[in-house]
Order: C-alpha cells, then sequence, then structure tokens
C-alpha cells in the first residue's frame, strides 16, 4: 500500500506527477511531495512499527514511494541512529534535558545525508536513471558515492575544490567519478542546475531534489519514536541549503496530523557567522535572504545562496524558534565540548549547533524544562584538519616509568601555575 | 550598447523558443520590463505582480550573481553575458 500522492508547488500550490522535476514550471518555487494522511491514519498505528528493522524504512509509507516501487526498494540499513541523553550538555545549557540525535554513526557514510540519498537514488532507480550525480560541500558527495556503489550506479559528483582531504577520499574510494571546480560550492551548484537541462542524470539535489529532502523527515520520525512518541520541545540543527530545518518541520507536523504524537517544537537554525545568510535574515526578522561568499571552517555548511533559506527561514519564525551563528573559534570549541562533556565526536557542523546552542541559551531562547534535541549530521574524522590546525602535538616519551612520573608531574606543575 | 541575456530552458517555452536574446535596458528594473514587452507569456514567470524579479531566479551577469554587483544599481555593460536561472531548476 503506498499513500503518497504527488508532487506540489510550495508556493503556488500547483500539482504535479511524480516525475523527476526539480522545481514549478509556472512560479519555479520548490515542491513539496504531499501523502494522503487521513487514509495512512486509518490504516496503520505507531504500534505496526515495533516489528519493522531499526532503520529509516520502518517509516516507508511516509517516504515517496509509490505501492510497485515500494516491492523493489533496495533497503540499505540507513538511520535508526541514536538518540542519547547528554546531561553534562544539559548542565552547560542550562536546561533540564538535552538529547543528541547522532547521525554521526549513520551508515554507510557516517552523515545525515546517508538518510537523503537512500531515497533519492532509489527513486532515481526506478525513473530509469543508470547515472547520478549531485554537488556537494563534501558530505552527499560520500553519501552518493557509496550508495550509488551498493545500487550498481554510475556516479558523477561535482565540489568546489577545497574539500577536505577525508571527503575527497571517501568519495574516490567507490569508484564515482570527482569532477572538482574553482570557485564555491554556490557556483558548483549553479553549474549543476545547467548541467540538469543538458544531461541524461539524475541529480539529487536538482531533479530528484524533492524526493531527496523528503528522508531529512525521518530524523524527525527518529526523534519522535525515541522520545515514545513525545515531541521535543526544541530542536536545534545546522543550516547549510535550508532543507533540514523545513523537513524537520514537516516530519513532526505529518506526526501530529496522523495523531501520533502532539505538542509544539520549536526549530532552531544554527549557522557559521562566516556564511550565515539564513541566520540574519531570521535576526532582521526578513524573508529576503541575502547571498554571501563563504569564509568559514564549516565547509559542509558553506552555502552563500540556500535554496531553501526562503522557507527554512520562514519555518523557524513559524515555530516560535529562532537562529544563531557562531565564529569559527566557538565552533571548534563547541566540538570540543561536545567530544568532552559526551563522548561524540562531530564535524564542524555540529561544533556549529553545539555553540549556537550556547549563545540561544544565554540569550534567554531555549525553555529550560522543555526538552531539547540537537541534531548532530556529521562525524568530526572527516573534518580533522579544524582541529589539528590548534592543537600541538603531544611530546614523544622515552617508555620508561621515570619518563612517564616526570611527564606528568611536569603536566600537573602547568595545571596548578595556570 | 548591448549584451546577451540567455534564456533558461524552462523559461524558452514562454519565450517563443528563443536561447539568446540581446537586450539594451540599462538595469535590472528596465532589463525586466524589456524582456516581458517583447515575450508577455514570461511577465508572470519571471516578475512579481509589482514588476520585481520573482525569488526562485538567480540573475547572473560574467558568472557572478547580481546581487554582488550592486543588484537593482548594476548598469549593464556592452557585452555582459546576462544569465537567468531558476534557484532549483531542471527535469528529464
Amino acid at each position: 500500500m503506498s499513500y503518497v500522492r504527488g508532487l506540489r508547488c510550495r508556493e503556488c500550490r500547483k500539482e504535479f506527477p511524480l516525475e523527476p522535476i526539480a522545481g514549478c514550471d509556472e512560479c519555479f518555487a520548490p515542491l513539496e511531495v504531499y501523502y494522503d494522511l487521513p487514509a495512512l491514519k486509518a490504516a496503520l498505528h505507531p504500534r505496526d512499527l515495533a516489528s519493522r528493522p531499526a532503520d529509516m524504512w520502518r517509516y516507508r509509507e511516509l517516504l515517496p514511494f509509490t505501492a510497485a516501487e515500494v516491492t523493489g526498494l533496495a533497503m540499505l540499513p540507513v538511520g535508526g541512529t541514536p538518540l542519547l541523553p547528554a546531561p553534562r550538555l544539559a548542565r552547560e545549557l542550562g536546561v533540564d534535558s538535552v538529547y543528541l540525535k547522532n547521525d554521526a554513526v549513520n551508515f554507510p557514510t557516517l552523515s545525515f545525508k546517508d538518510r537523503v540519498v537512500a531515497v533519492a537514488l532509489n527513486k532515481a532507480r526506478s525513473f530509469g536513471f543508470k547515472t547520478v550525480a549531485c554537488s556537494s560541500t563534501g558530505n552527499l558527495a560520500n553519501a552518493v558515492a557509496a550508495q550509488a556503489a551498493a545500487m550498481g550506479l554510475e556516479a558523477y559528483i561535482l565540489t568546489p575544490a577545497d574539500l577536505e582531504a577525508a571527503k575527497i577520499a571517501a568519495t574516490l574510494v567507490y569508484g564515482a567519478t570527482l569532477l572538482r571546480f574553482s570557485g564555491t560550492y554556490d557556483q558548483v551548484n549553479r553549474l549543476c542546475t545547467q548541467l540538469a537541462q543538458t544531461r541524461p542524470w539524475g541529480i539529487v539535489n536538482v531533479n530528484l531534489r524533492p524526493y531527496y529532502a523528503e528522508g531529512s523527515k525521518t530524523v524527525a520520525y527518529e526523534i519522535a519514536e525515541q522520545l515514545n512518541w513525545q515531541l521535543p520541545g526544541a530542536v536545534v540543527a545546522p543550516m547549510a541549503g535550508g532543507s533540514l530545518v523545513t523537513k524537520l518541520a514537516k516530519g513532526f507536523e505529518e506526526l501530529r496530523q496522523l495523531d501520533w504524537a502532539s505538542g509544539p517544537t520549536r526549530i532552531f537554525g544554527a549557522q557559521a557567522t562566516g556564511c550565515s545568510p539564513i541566520s540574519t535574515a531570521v535576526k532582521q526578522e526578513t524573508e529576503e535572504i541575502v547571498p554571501q561568499r563563504p569564509n568559514t571552517i564549516a565547509r559542509s555548511l558553506a552555502i552563500g545562496t540556500p535554496a531553501d533559506g526562503f522557507h527554512a527561514s520562514r519555518t523557524i519564525r513559524a515555530t516560535g524558534g529562532w537562529a544563531e551563528d557562531v565564529s569559527d573559534a566557538e565552533i571548534v570549541n563547541g566540538m570540543r565540548l561536545l567530544a568532552r562533556a559526551e563522548g561524540v565526536f562531530a564535524e564542524t557542523a555540529g561544533g556549529v549547533t553545539v555553540a549556537c546552542a550556547q549563545k540561544l541559551s544565554r540569550q534567554g531562547r531555549l525553555d529550560p524544562h522543555a526538552p531539547l534535541v540537537l541534531v548532530i549530521t556529521g562525524n568530526g574524522l572527516k573534518t580533522l584538519d579544524a582541529l589539528i590546525a590548534d592543537q600541538p602535538a603531544s611530546p614523544v616519551l622515552a617508555p620508561r616509568l621515570e619518563a612517564v612520573d616526570a611527564h606528568l608531574a611536569a603536566l600537573l606543575a602547568e595545571v596548578s601555575f595556570a | 550598447m548591448s549584451y546577451v541575456v540567455r534564456i533558461p530552458t524552462p523559461l524558452q517555452k514562454f519565450a517563443a523558443g528563443a536561447e539568446n536574446v540581446a537586450c539594451v535596458a540599462p538595469d535590472l528594473a528596465a532589463l525586466l520590463l524589456e524582456l516581458t514587452t517583447r515575450y508577455p507569456d514570461l511577465r508572470d514567470r519571471i516578475c512579481e505582480p509589482d514588476g520585481r524579479a520573482r525569488r526562485f531566479f538567480n540573475i547572473y551577469v560574467n558568472d557572478e550573481d547580481i546581487r554582488f554587483l550592486g543588484g537593482p544599481g548594476y548598469q549593464f555593460k556592452d557585452g555582459d553575458d546576462v544569465l537567468i536561472l531558476p534557484s532549483i531548476a531542471g527535469g528529464r
């Protein structure tokens, strides 16, 4: 059984069949998938999910697949990542309870992008594409390369040249063709938009975008189910193109309409100050996104012309949330705080999320008694450069007891003089 | 003074199939007027009711987003390469 009904323009509401199209042909706004939620509500109860595997496919009725497609899905075990209580971070933030939605351990490539790609590439396959492509700041590149390999598709990955070394290696290993370009992500993305008009490719963030974006909703479903079908009071999530925050809101809203969960969730967006077009719009209480030239160590968030910026800003304000942005130094401190307080090593985007949560807390924007979820979207091992730069190498000691005693005594003296 | 405006595939059907249009308007507001006078079907696609460019389009001059060049204040130059592109576009 399938409950997906079609695509609908977010602005003019024009409806389209489930085809590989990027935007509305009337007003060129983004398209969104819609479902027959009343029929789904009558047919499925959350307890029906209990016997299903703990991955994102347990919510397949809320993903954009027809009945025929569902039977042929390549269901890699994507998603189902931990929701970790973070008591020490909660104390640091001055709130009663904090949870980490830890997509840093997602399968197969350690970022939340594994979810969106799982949906996009299944759609690509059913649309008959043999070749898939994407423009990426790194995590999407890794996810597309890996899952294309797993599904026997050819992959072309377009990135800015200054990507982290780990993200380049973790793309090439899967046999994908990597095309690196001078210039920013925004320029590469614009090229991708043009390629979508000339090449017979399924481009995950262009002509597969409406489907790709639906994968993000599974973060919201998992958070709700892991909280025993309670919605959190607030969520802080990083923003690049702005799609994730809009889809978190859509996911929570669908659960409300299904009567699977209730209550408001305020959505907070986090950016690096060096690339903050969406947080700037929110803070200035305008819907106008002014593009920026990115300059930040949070390269996975370095999108100066965010495709969903307008809707992200509108969604955040509609939920009663807010947005903030933090400096590169604050990002590194955020990464360290998360690792030291909770044992979770997130990439720079995670540092952005944690540091923005600190800032929002200092501003009194977080309800101290409402459960707060931080969405950790990527793994720290992919952005080691950000830490290595200002981390002195430990001295090499002789393998002798005296050397250890002397070194620890020196460290202790350093601490007490500090 | 004249320059070429490249019309993206999804808009060409509203511009009598034109791919490249030679234009002479001095700035963005005048360019939108010039294009929509010549191709009235384009009007609802690329302009808000008040005549400004719609939100979901980006306009590039010589590969640079016009908003980095002063936006409405930018004065087109002879030989400029102007590209109108939906911010998300493309289809099968």
